[in-house]
């Protein structure tokens, strides 16, 4: 299932999720900031656990639910929050930060968002503008 | 991947919603009090929201890697291994067949990638001065296939220069002189000498270099265009002409939604679409180069690394009488920017201080490692980093405090800055210093803190150390002595049915440009945010605005474009925009840059006004050191910010945020380790930035006094929270007892810290 949609795909089972998604899907929502699983740029939902998409072989979650940032269809509520609240400046962190902090849960306290955002990088925002939105989104 | 041309529409359309963005409801007025629903007037001061930010949050915004074009080609530069020598043999290990394959012969125009010495060849033809220079280009339609081309090249090796001291290649020397520095000494009661040292620092953009060049459907010789992630398209319009031999209008320089520059994308761009754009020519195809993290992190510039002396004397009550300051930037194998860099250096070498007799040197070198570029702060940061720590260690010897002594130095409106420049009203070093002082508390902490640390209260040292240390900064807004004169900055404004249309080459690469300046225009025509809409950095619709640097797009820009809705505010009269274009027929106004009337500034002498204005800053760390991995961990940052009246107080913030945290990297994490002219940690793996778990709760003021010459008295705010940090940083450390002279801040350097202060 991709974003809701059962999808099949014929491709390498060991070409990189986040590759299929760009170029097979027209999914660029999902970005890459490092291919080695640093920096949280190519993050979506794998049945609902955030994943760094440049280390998982597409073969891994065949069966399974992805979940990328068009998968939201600009309704959550942090994606609101994230304009309103300064959360996204050049945007390019934005989609996997925003998928990393659904996987955060409702209503999270700091320190659990600290934890959550852990493996997101940011260097525009410092991060506070983030702490902001995710705190705010209602 | 999404056709070009979808993001062509989406561009034409002035940046509006996207399909997936109408879906998004209204937003509401929210628990923030600036917060606006953008339909009513007044925009400036007021959050309005970001004129791209529905696209970011979705998802939706095109970067260069998002696009591709028919026909397309993925490209490859094969870069030197070797530090210094010259190229002997190239050999092709690989089927060429499909291949486009492009070296220094195949340049139609000059070899150089254009800037201000034009000594960096965009391909190297013979001599080699660093690694990762660039030698040959490949291009192939399958990626795996160009990945797996073999390419060997054969090398004769001259010895390497990796000392910039010693360096006898200089690509600039500086001087600058007020007073008599000799009868300062003199007049001193004490003199204190320190050396100094910050590293490269890696800006780290989340989105690497990446460009497309697509030549003319006619035909390449009928002209190219490139699209692509960076800050001055013009920058790289006038480097692709030079290196294509093509006249202006046959080049045209797209900008594509840039995912962070912070410097790294100002002069680098050139290099990398000079390449696609000769791959292309030679092809006749598009050609796509998007570099990985590693490769952006072996070629790409850095902050120039820094050794800066001082020297000075000072009163027994803590007045300065001379500062004779020293400054030496390692500028690696190419002049890149490196001129305007020491220039920035040496002009806040003395901090935010007066001083009557002050000397400085400074000078940047030629060393074999790639060249060193601009980065946020722009040399302001190694300089400032230097006279902060400098001013802590003055006030030890003097047993005075940290506050007392930044209380009697700093500058005042009616001081001179070295240069001789008579400082304005807005000259706010104090109200900074003392609205940080009193926000945190700092006397009293400071206190608390040394009691905590006097020896034998913690006899069995299981607590961590703490320590908290403060840095006052100030940060010149726009361009270095006249290089606003010389630029001339554009910029034009367009009636259209609703509204206008900004048109300017400054980039919108995060910080809010294209917001920033609709909110400049809309509230000078008294029109709704909404009204106003922003085109695409295309050089061939927009005028050459200047580089986005140097917090200049703001002030500078941003006031040009004032003037132009003066103007046309003043051509409506009463009309609304409809009926002005169908009673005159289409409007598009175009203002120049005009100097402040009082400005003056001599080039050759270093003298007058530096800057137009200032922006002032005070930072204050309190730290956590854990005694067993000598790691430090900053637990409160406040920074109070006077940068003029805020435009948009969110967006401002969020640079006050984000350059303070980029600023406790510099001081703490960053660290490119050169191992024989390579970067030996060119991964995220092991060059660490600041995670969540590393940024500390931060305390961010804006004190907000109007600038009389920027847009609504707005100063430059870009660059200067990457100052500040650092040195409170190292202060804070020597608080705790820690004696640290150098950057960054590693548990390693941080733990012989510690054994040289227990030795002294
Ligand atoms: S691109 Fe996957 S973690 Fe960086
Ligand atoms: S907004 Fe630019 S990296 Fe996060």
């Amino acid at each position: 299932m991709l974003n809701g949609r059962r999808t099949r795909l014929d491709v390498h089972p060991m070409k990189r999720l986040l590759d299929v998604l760009r170029e097979e899907c027209g999914l660029t929502g999902t970005k890459e900031g490092c291919g080695e699983g640093e920096c949280g740029a190519c993050t979506l939902l794998v049945d609902n656990r955030p994943v760094n998409s440049c280390l998982v072989p597409v073969a891994h979650v065949a069966g399974a639910r992805v979940m990328t940032i068009e998968g939201l269809r600009g309704r959550h509520p942090l994606q609101r929050a994230f304009v309103e609240h300064g959360g996204a400046q050049c945007g390019i962190c934005t989609p996997g930060m925003i998928m990393a902090a659904v996987a955060v849960g409702r209503k999270p306290a700091l320190d659990q968002i600290r934890t959550g955002l852990a493996g997101n990088l940011c260097r525009c925002t410092g991060y506070e503008a983030i702490y902001r939105s995710v705190m705010r989104a209602r | 991947m999404i056709r070009a041309d979808l993001l062509q529409r989406s561009r034409l359309e002035g940046l509006q919603g996207s399909k997936s963005a109408d879906r998004v409801p209204a937003f509401v007025p929210s628990d923030n009090r600036l917060m606006t629903r953008s339909r009513r007037l007044n925009a400036v001061g007021r959050n309005v929201l970001r004129k791209e930010g529905i696209e970011k949050v979705t998802g939706t915004v095109r970067y260069i890697d998002d696009l591709s074009f028919p026909g397309m080609l993925h490209a490859r530069t094969i870069r030197s291994t070797i530090p210094a020598g010259e190229i002997v043999g190239i050999r092709l290990n690989f089927d060429t067949d499909g291949f486009t394959i492009v070296d220094h012969r195949d340049i139609p125009g000059r070899n150089v990638v254009a800037l201000i010495e034009d000594d960096q060849p965009s391909l190297a033809a013979r001599a080699v001065r660093h690694v990762a220079e660039p030698i040959l280009l490949l291009a192939h339609p399958d990626r795996d296939v160009l990945r797996s081309a073999d390419v060997e090249i054969e090398y004769r090796q001259t010895p390497p220069q990796y000392d910039a001291g010693t360096s006898p290649a200089i690509f600039k020397t500086i001087a600058i002189d007020k007073g008599d520095v000799e009868a300062g000494f003199r007049a001193a009661d004490v003199i204190v000498d320190g050396d100094y040292r910050t590293g490269h620092q890696e800006q780290l953009y989340i989105e690497t270099n990446g460009v497309i060049a697509v030549p003319d459907p006619a035909g390449a010789d009928h002209g190219i265009t490139v699209y692509g992630s960076m800050q001055c398209p013009y920058y790289v319009h006038r480097a692709l002409k030079i290196l294509l031999g093509l006249p202006d209008e046959k080049v045209r320089v797209v900008q594509t939604e840039t995912g962070g520059g912070f410097g790294g994308k100002e002069e680098y761009p050139s290099m990398i679409a000079g390449h696609a754009a000769l791959l292309a020519w030679k092809s006749g195809r598009p050609v796509k180069l998007v570099y990985d993290r590693v490769e952006d992190m072996l070629a790409t510039t850095k902050r120039h690394p820094g050794v800066i002396r001082h020297r000075t004397g000072v009163t027994r009550d803590g007045r300065l009488t001379a500062m004779d300051i020293d400054v030496l930037l390692d500028g690696g194998a190419y002049a890149t920017l490196s001129a305007v860099v020491l220039s920035r250096g040496v002009l806040h070498a003395t901090g935010p201080y007066g001083c009557d007799h002050v000397r400085i040197r400074g000078r940047v070198t030629m060393t074999n490692t790639p060249p060193n570029g601009a980065f946020r702060g722009f040399g302001a940061p190694q300089t400032q980093f230097a006279t902060e720590v400098h001013i802590d260690r003055i006030a030890d010897r003097l047993g005075i405090d940290p506050v007392r002594i930044r209380e009697v130095n700093a500058l005042r409106p009616g001081d001179t800055t070295a240069t001789g420049q008579r400082l304005g009203a807005d000259t706010s070093a104090l109200q900074v210093l003392r609205e940080a002082v009193k926000r945190t508390g700092f006397k009293r902490r400071r206190r608390q803190l040394s009691r905590g640390l006097t020896p034998g209260s913690d006899p069995s040292r299981t607590r961590p150390l703490r320590g908290i240390g403060l840095s006052l900064i100030f940060h010149g807004s726009g361009f270095t002595g006249g290089g606003e004169v010389k630029l001339a900055s554009r910029a034009s404004l367009a009636l259209t049915e609703r509204g206008a249309r900004i048109l300017v080459a400054s980039t919108e690469i995060g910080q809010g440009t294209r917001t920033m300046h609709a909110q400049i225009v809309a509230e000078t025509l008294g029109i709704p945010y909404d009204a106003v809409e922003v085109n695409a950095a295309d050089t061939g619709v927009v005028p050459d605005s200047g580089p986005t640097v140097a917090s200049r797009t703001c002030m500078i820009v941003g006031r040009i474009l004032q003037r132009c809705a003066e103007e046309m505010k003043a051509r409506l009269g009463r009309m609304t925009p409809k009926q002005y274009l169908r009673a005159h027929g289409p409007l598009m106004i175009t203002k120049e840059y005009e100097r402040p009337a009082e400005m003056r500034w001599d080039d050759a002498m270093y003298r007058g006004d530096a800057y137009g204005t200032y922006g002032w800053a005070c930072d204050v760390v309190e730290l956590e050191i854990d005694r067993d991995t000598w790691e430090v961990k900053p637990v409160m940052f406040t920074s109070v910010h006077e940068i003029g009246r805020p435009i948009h107080p969110l967006l401002a913030r969020g640079q006050i945020e984000g350059g303070s945290a980029q600023g406790l990297g510099y001081a703490l994490l960053e660290e490119v380790v050169m191992r024989d002219g390579r970067m030996a940690n060119a991964q995220l793996t092991n060059y660490i930035i600041p995670t969540t778990l590393d940024t500390p709760p931060m305390d961010i003021v804006m004190l907000g006094i109007p600038y009389p010459h920027g847009p609504f008295g707005a100063k430059g705010v870009g660059e200067m929270p990457i100052d500040g940090p650092a040195p409170a940083v190292v202060n804070a450390l020597r608080h705790a007892g820690i004696d640290l002279r150098e950057i960054p801040a590693t548990p390693e350097r941080v733990m012989r810290g510690e054994v040289s202060s227990f030795e002294s």
